[in-house]
Formats: C-alpha cells, structure tokens, sequence
C-alpha cells in the first residue's frame, strides 16, 4: 500500500486549493508584498538595520546554563542532576538532550511553583532530596538551578547543609552544587560552573602523594565519538587519565534489552582522586575558566589549556602538552595516523582551497574548525558566535592573522543566526558549518550546510563519529570535501562538468 | 471489587511501594484501575491537576510551554516573543511540528526564536524599557508582522515588570496588537494554566476585533487542532467535503485575523477540549455560539464525529456527510485490511497530553489493537470523566505518570507498544519495546481524518514490527 505522509500529502490539488480557499480569512498581505519584503530581508539596507538592532534577539545560538550543567554532571557515574526551580525547564533540557543524543536522559525537578516563589523553594529542595534519593538511590546528586530560584534567591549551600542535618540524605552523600542563573552567559558557563561546583563539592580523599595519572576535561563537548577517541589515544601513550566529565558511557549506552537509570560516566572514585592528579588538562578555554581558578588557586595544581585538539596542528599541540607533562611519548601508532590523516587531507585539498566558510557555534568549536579549516586552505570569512566574548575575539583574530587564508574573515560575537542570514546574503560563501537550526540559513541564502556542533537534530549519528585527534581530522576532511562534492555535482549534474572521477 | 480490578490494583500497590511514605500517599491517588460502572463513585477517580512532587521525575512542562508551545506559537502572523532568557525560547524552538504556509521570516514567524534575551541588569533594573526597544525593532525587522505576542518567562513575574502596560502604549505606538501573556513557568502545575491563560489573553485582546463581510450557515470555526504533521488540513478537509465553511482554524497554521473573526461562525468544533474549552464556553457565553467535541482519529471516531457536526445543520449537509462517508469508507476498509493482520490483539501503553490518551483508543481499535493503560499530563478531572467509558475494566489509568512508574508498570503489562513522548522515547527503545512518540507524531502524520489514518496505521505497524527488535542480545 502507498501511503502519502506529510511530505507528499499536501502538495495534492485537493490541499492546494485548501490553502488557497483558507486565505479568505487569514487577511495575509498582499503576495506582492510578500515577495517584495522577502527581496528587502537580502538587501544592504535590511542588514544595515539588522545590525543596528539594539534589543532583540532573532535565532540565537546559544542555551542556557543548567542545561551545560546538566551535561557535565551527566558525565559522572551514578549522577542524578537535581534541579532545582520550575520543572518545565527540566522537561525542556531533557528533551533538548534526548533529541540530539537520541538517548533517554533522566533528571529531577523540585517543581516549584507560585507559593515558592512566595516562600522561598526550601522545602522544594528538602522533600525532594528525599524522594530523589529513595526513588534513584544515586551516588551523587548534582544540583543546579533555573532562572526562578535565582531570581528568588535560593541558597543552595545552606538548603543542602539542612537536608543534611535533618537526617533527610546521608552524611556520606555527595550532594555538589552549582548556581546556574539563565540570565548569565550561556550553557558553557553552566559546564563550568557545575564541573567547578562538583570538583569543589565532593568529599575528595584529600591530597596524597600526587599519582601519576593526569585529569583532562572536554569542555561542553557534545560529541560522544570525541570521548571514546580521547580515551583511546591516551591508551595508546600509556598514558593514565582521568577524564572529567566522561558522558560517552551514559549518552551512547548499548541496547541490552534493559534500561538503566545510570550507565558510564567518570567512576566517583576517579572524581575524588583527582585531586592528586599531576596535571589538569583542559580542551576548552571558554567553557572551563572558573574551573580552571579552581584547580590553580584552591587545589594549588598544574592547570593548563590544550588548544581544542580539531586538526593536525592543534592535536600535535595536545598530545606535546600530555607527552611534557606525562613523559609519555606519541606512540607510533598514533604517529602512523597522524600521516594517514595529513595524508587525506592532502589528497582533498583541491576541493577545498579557497572556499569561503560561514561558522557559528560555541567558541572553543569555532577555534578548533577554523584552526583546521586554514590548515586545508579555506578561506573562513563570517565567524559568528553568539556567546562568545572580547576575548574569544582577540583569540579569534589572532589565529586568523596567522594565516594568509585568515585575511578575510570577521569574527562577530553576540549576534545571532538572523545577523548571518544578512551576511550570507551581502557576501556569499561556499560553505556553512553550523547545527541543525543553520538550516533555515540553507534555506534562505541557498548556503550548503555541513552540520557540525550542538545541537543536531535533524541527521542520525553525527555525534558519534570524533572531530578531534588525527581521526577527527579524517572526519572532518571527509564531511567537507564531500558536502562540498555533492553541491558541485548538483549544479553540475546537466552539463559536461558532470565528472565520474574527482 | 472485580477480580480484574483487583489485579490491577494489587499491580499499583507493588509499583508504589518504592516511594517514600508522603510521596506514596500521594502517588497512589492519581494512579487507579479503571471501573467503568463507576460503582465505587467518586473514591476510585484518578487525582489530577495538582503539582507534581518535588524530585520525583516529572513528564510535564510548565505554564509558558502552554501558551507559547501550544496556543499561541501556531499562530503565525504574529511574532511570538519570548521574554526573559535565552533558554526557553530555545528549547521550544522549531520543535512542536504545528505546520504552516507561509515564508519563514517574512510573513511567518512560526519557526524562529525571537527573545529578549534577558541579562542580570534586566533582572535588577527590570526588562520593561528594552521590551519596547524590543516591539520597535521587531516592526522594523518584521513590518508584515500582524501582531507581537510577550510570552512571560519565569523571571519577568517575579521582578515585577509591568509587560501590560508597555504593551498597550507599544499597541498605539506601533499599529499592530503586542498581547501581554502572563504564562510565567511557575504559575500552575503543569502546562495547562499555560492554555488558559493563553485563551484568555486571545479573549481580552483577539477576539472579535475584526468581522467578514459574508457569512452562511455553515459557517464553522475548527478548535484544538494544532496541525501537528498537518493534522488540521486533514481535519478541514473532511469539514469541507461535508459542505461546511471553516472561516478559522484555531490555531495550527491560523492567523490572528482569524482568531479575531471566529465569535461569527455557528458551531464551534472542538478537537483538543483541555487547551481550548475554555475559549469555546466564553463564545457560548458572550455570542451563543454553541460547541461540540470530535474526535477525527480512526475510521470508527470520523464517522461517528462526522454524523454528530452534521446533525447541527440541515438534510443538504446529512446528505453530504453521508455521502463522504460512503466515499472513504473502502478506502478506509483497504488499510485496515492491510495492517490489522499484523497489528490484531498487540497492547498498547499511552502517556501524552490534552486529548490523545483518549481520542487515540479508537483509532489503535480500528487496527484490532487494544489500549491497556492510559494517561494524562496535565489532564483535569473531565478528562478523566471523558476517558474511563472508552477504557475495559481494570485498564490501567495514570495522571502525571513518573518516569518510574511508567517502566514498571511496562515491564508488568508488557505491552507491544508505548505511545509517549521523546523524553520516555529512547528508555523504552533500551527496553526493546515498540516506541512511537504521540505529541510530534515522531516527525510523521498527520494522523487526523481519513488521509491521516493511512499514515497511522503504517506507522504503528513499522513500530511493532521492525526486524530490528529481534537483534537485541537481552542481559537478564
């Protein structure tokens, strides 16, 4: 039986005559106006005043910060994310997770509502501490907050020292906190502050004999590939790293017929030990900065920042910086990859040189695309990011000026996806790297659009292939130079350029 | 007591035992048996419309989820503002599948997130003077506009702004309507106060302010129909082939004039009566506009709900119905001839929202497939009244269902199938269980009307028997 959904079903007659006997009521402006608009929305003068605007957001690239604290606290094991606020933020981090992943994501809510915020949310957190606890016998809760409780002005330490008291949890259970306010930075300052709070707020073994393993935290990284990769490239030096926050387990967890609440995740023991640590390596700059003061000011530890390891020269980086500080050297094993990758990228290049990209992202991503990007000769020319800040631009510009590829480029920081629809149109590019929500960038600019980032909601399994090491690089290289095949195809497809052989 | 009764009860008592004493307590009363006779009258009533526990997992959103999410985010001339921080506008972005024509960014603003984007100085000093910078520029950016709508996040009632009194001067200012809406995510238990406070605010600041200039007697307005997939062009185009005129489609794919014209149509026909009751018994109250319930899920309910419209009007329009209905019924026929075999006496577990938990059963009926359990996110006492007549003896009946209870009630009951949302979707696909999401259709439909029931039916076929199932390796 042919069955017609959606994609098909309405552009039968019968709907196209439906849509047009309902235009009777709708009083839609007359079409000549939409068309008209529509050619205005592409001009110089439309952007003019889209830059102008002062106030208004339009198609923003950024979240907010529980649900970056939400990701970090995912990523230990037997970790319950406690939230503490309105519950209908709750249900919308969860579904924004479970839609990229593809992954059932759990985490509680104290469901305050009108008389909270009247009260205070204090006995919200006491009863459920209590349920939660009992229901979902975690090892350690995690506790952030929504934008309610922080108006209202919530004090998570004191509330979690009186569920203690009162007997309501154990002493003995790890109840770590961060203070999340949505209307503050973005999901990465929500990473940071929880990966902060947790490494402040556990109960650690106390310092011992420093051990020989080193700590390395991914950042707000939301591809699962890249922690599997990072862990295998450490095997492969013989290197012992703790990763801090490990998510791959619990948002990639294998079907056994048997759900469980806590899969994967950083073992608590690891958590606590490290500590003792002889290094902490970080792979993001932007999303892990209190954390960093931290580890360097309170634990008096070595703290430093890889370069997000995305292409060759940024991976050699990170590898040196683990190989200074471990003494373990690259093994030949990832040295052999290494050439496979350079290897690849070289025998892309070709289709890549001198294309012009559009970026937009999270602003550790946005360094490491751009740093690989200029290694295969791409020419970046609009860098978007909306919640990046002066610093991410001088980081930016710096890099860019490195490389004769840079020489176009403008990075925009606090403007929005509806700012790029303007740029794409002035100055066009050849490729756009974004994620799902750049497609209606695609749309409009006829941009091709490559999905990289968070979130991707629209293709399968993206997230789990790694963008960083040599194999990242191959990801990568074979993403770009692929995507950008299928366009010359596409517009090649009537003519005699329609190749066999590329 | 029946024996099945009973049973179920006793199945309840088990699952519920897990939970601390005041939770339990709690938790019971919203999970029941269901005992058609009603025979134990008001005792056995499930609970609901009440808050959730705290820390106990809670499927449901909140107020601004209703109002923005649900009511007014289909309407799609208006640019629907979400005011206060970034992340619920980005959370609710594009997600809801509420079809429409129209160009994105143009004439339609139903696929974007449009915020304030608030600041902890908007927190301090409070967001009401960028609120008007904000109305100004969304004119400028977006002159074919029809009208602003400010959709209260939680900060901005608990600062106290004043959105209502911006939005009246920016009402005069700019020459299209800015509606304040007070859907702050505290207020109310669930997403539900969110429709009210929705439909009010329609009611205070919509309806009525425009007319047409001619009007029939079958002159219908369609109410509660979201377009999910494109569920309310199926719907229309039944009303139509009986003969009818929809001169407002509230609110998949509407426009506000739309909203504004309905209080002069005849009938009011309600599809989703827990979001949109309350603006159709306004309509009632203030026009004398009466209203019905349908159901245009499953051959079965369309025709039943097809002969109940026509009964409103004259023989012209039985005739017509009648006549549709003789058209479709061996078209409807042919898929179920084609999937019932497949799909005969499998079980199915439903958790969703506003009217499907009900409004679904005879649709999964049609396909020889039996409805065990059943449940409401923020269903109301009349809901629940609406549901136990459709539901056997001793079905299994939940309001605000936990994560918790949800999987042990499934590991008990076994069901072939879990209709729920994408929060349950991927814990139940772990389990190896048939999974379709029911709020989003999981990216297909429509599932309404006679062109919806095809794509049903092939749906919860694939889910119930894709080969994939049979390569879990099950850990015991």
């Amino acid at each position: 039986m042919i069955v017609k959904d959606h994609n098909e079903l309405f552009n039968d007659t019968a709907y196209v005559e439906q849509f047009e006997r309902k235009r009777e009521f709708e009083n839609p402006p007359p079409a000549g106006d939409v068309q008209k608009t529509a050619q205005w929305s592409a001009s110089a003068e439309y952007m003019e005043k889209n830059f102008k605007r002062e106030a208004l957001v339009i198609n923003p690239a950024k979240a907010c910060q529980p649900l970056g604290a939400m990701l970090c606290a995912l990523g230990f094991e037997n970790t319950l994310n406690f939230v503490q606020g309105s519950q209908g933020c709750v249900s919308y981090f969860r579904s924004h997770l479970s839609r990229h992943f593809k992954e059932p994501v759990a985490a509680v809510s104290s469901s305050m509502t009108e008389d909270s915020a009247v009260f205070g949310g204090v006995n919200n957190m006491l009863e459920g501490l209590e349920n939660a606890y009992t229901l979902y016998k975690p090892g350690m809760i995690a506790v952030s907050t929504t934008c309610m409780a922080e108006v209202i002005g919530d004090d998570l330490n004191s509330f979690i020292k009186t569920a203690v008291e009162k007997g309501i949890v154990p002493q003995t259970l790890d109840i770590p906190f961060a203070h999340t306010p949505s209307f503050v930075g973005s999901h990465i300052t929500g990473y940071d502050n929880m990966m902060k709070g947790i490494l402040s707020g556990v109960k650690a073994g106390g310092k011992a004999a420093p051990s020989n393993s080193i700590n390395i935290i991914p950042g707000f990284d939301t591809y699962t590939g890249n922690y599997v990769e990072l862990k295998r490239l450490m095997n492969l030096m013989g290197v012992n790293a703790t990763v801090l926050a490990d998510i791959s387990g619990t948002l990639d967890s294998p079907n056994t017929g048997r759900y469980q609440l806590y899969t994967g995740g950083t073992p608590l023991s690891a958590l606590k030990d490290s500590i003792n640590a002889l290094s902490t390596v970080a792979l993001q700059k932007y999303s892990t900065v209190k954390t960093g003061e931290f580890i360097k000011t309170v634990w008096g530890k070595d703290f430093q920042i890889a370069p997000v390891p995305i292409g060759i020269e940024n991976t050699d980086e990170f590898l040196d910086m683990v190989t200074a500080v471990t003494g373990k050297p690259v093994s030949s094993e990832i040295e052999n990859e290494r050439g496979r990758a350079v290897d690849a990228m070289i025998d892309s290049h070709p289709y890549v040189h001198g294309k012009r990209f559009a970026l937009v992202g999270d602003p550790d991503l946005l360094m490491g695309l751009l740093s690989f990007i200029l290694e295969m000769g791409g020419r970046p020319v609009h860098i978007l990011c909306t919640n990046g800040d002066a610093a991410f631009v001088k980081d930016a510009e710096a890099l860019l000026s490195r490389s004769q590829f840079g020489k176009d480029s403008t990075v925009h920081v606090g403007k929005d996806m509806w700012h790029l629809r303007s740029l794409l149109f002035a100055e066009p590019v050849d490729l756009l790297i974004g994620n799902s929500y750049a497609k209606s960038l695609w749309r409009d600019t006829n941009t091709p659009l490559l999905r990289i980032g968070f979130p991707l909601f629209d293709r399968h399994h993206l997230h789990r292939y790694p963008i960083i090491g040599y194999q990242g690089a191959i990801n990568l290289t074979n993403w770009i130079v692929n995507t950008l095949l299928d366009e010359m195809d596409r517009k090649a497809m009537f003519t005699q350029s329609f190749d066999v052989i590329r | 007591m029946s024996t099945l009764i009973q049973q179920t009860q006793k199945m309840i008592d088990e699952v519920m035992d897990a939970y601390p004493e005041k939770a339990r307590k709690f938790r019971e009363k919203h999970v029941r048996p269901n005992d058609p006779m009603r025979e134990c009258g008001s005792a056995c009533a499930v609970k609901s419309n009440v808050k959730s526990r705290p820390g106990v997992m809670t499927i449901r959103g909140c107020a601004y989820a209703g109002s923005k999410g649900v009511v007014w985010g289909p309407v799609k001339d208006v640019v629907h503002l979400s005011h206060g921080p970034v992340g619920c506008g980005q959370y609710s972005w594009w997600s809801r599948r509420n079809y429409s024509n129209g160009m994105t960014g143009i004439d339609n603003f139903g696929a974007m997130h449009i915020t304030s984007d608030f600041q902890e100085r908007d927190i301090v000093f409070g967001g009401d003077k960028r609120l008007a910078q904000i109305c100004r520029e969304i004119k400028e950016m977006f002159p074919l506009a029809k009208g602003i709508s400010i959709q209260s996040e939680c900060p901005v009632g608990l600062i106290g702004d004043d959105i209502e009194s911006v939005a009246k001067k920016m009402t005069v200012e700019l020459g299209i309507p800015v509606i304040p809406v007070r859907c702050e995510g505290f207020r109310g238990v669930s997403q539900s106060l969110g429709h009210h406070i929705a439909n009010d605010s329609i009611r205070d600041h919509v309806l009525g302010k425009n007319s047409i200039d001619t009007v029939t007697d079958y002159d219908v307005n369609l109410i509660g129909d979201y377009n999910i997939g494109g569920d309310a062009w199926a719907s229309r185009r039944i009303l139509e082939e009986m003969g009818l005129r929809v001169i407002a489609q509230w609110t998949g794919d509407a426009t506000i004039n739309e909203l504004a014209i309905a209080p002069q149509a005849k009938l009011n026909l309600i599809h989703c009566y827990r979001s949109m009751n309350y603006i159709c018994r306004f309509m009632e109250e203030q026009y004398g506009i009466p209203w019905i319930e349908y159901n245009l899920f499953g051959p079965t309910k369309i025709y039943d709900s097809m002969r109940k419209i026509a009964a409103f009007f004259d023989d012209t329009i039985k005739e017509r119905t009648e006549a549709v209905i003789a058209k479709y019924t061996p078209v409807m026929n042919a898929v179920i001839n084609e999937y019932k075999p497949s799909l005969k006496d499998k079980t199915v577990m439903l958790y969703v929202g506003g009217l499907r938990p009900r409004h679904i059963i005879g649709a999964y009926e049609d396909l020889g497939m039996e409805v065990i359990a059943t449940g409401y996110e923020f269903g109301h006492n009349d809901d629940y009244k609406r549901t136990y007549p459709e539901m056997k003896e001793g079905a299994l009946i939940y309001d605000d269902i936990t994560p918790y209870e949800f999987e042990e009630f499934a590991k008990r009951l076994k069901p072939d199938l879990v209709g729920s949302g994408i929060k349950e979707k991927y814990a139940y696909h772990k389990m190896g269980v048939p999974f379709r999401q029911m709020h989003s259709w999981d990216y297909s439909g429509p599932y309404h009307g006679f062109d919806g029931f095809p794509v049903f039916a092939r749906d919860m076929d694939m889910a119930v028997n894709s080969p994939a199932w049979k390569l879990i390796r099950r850990k015991k």
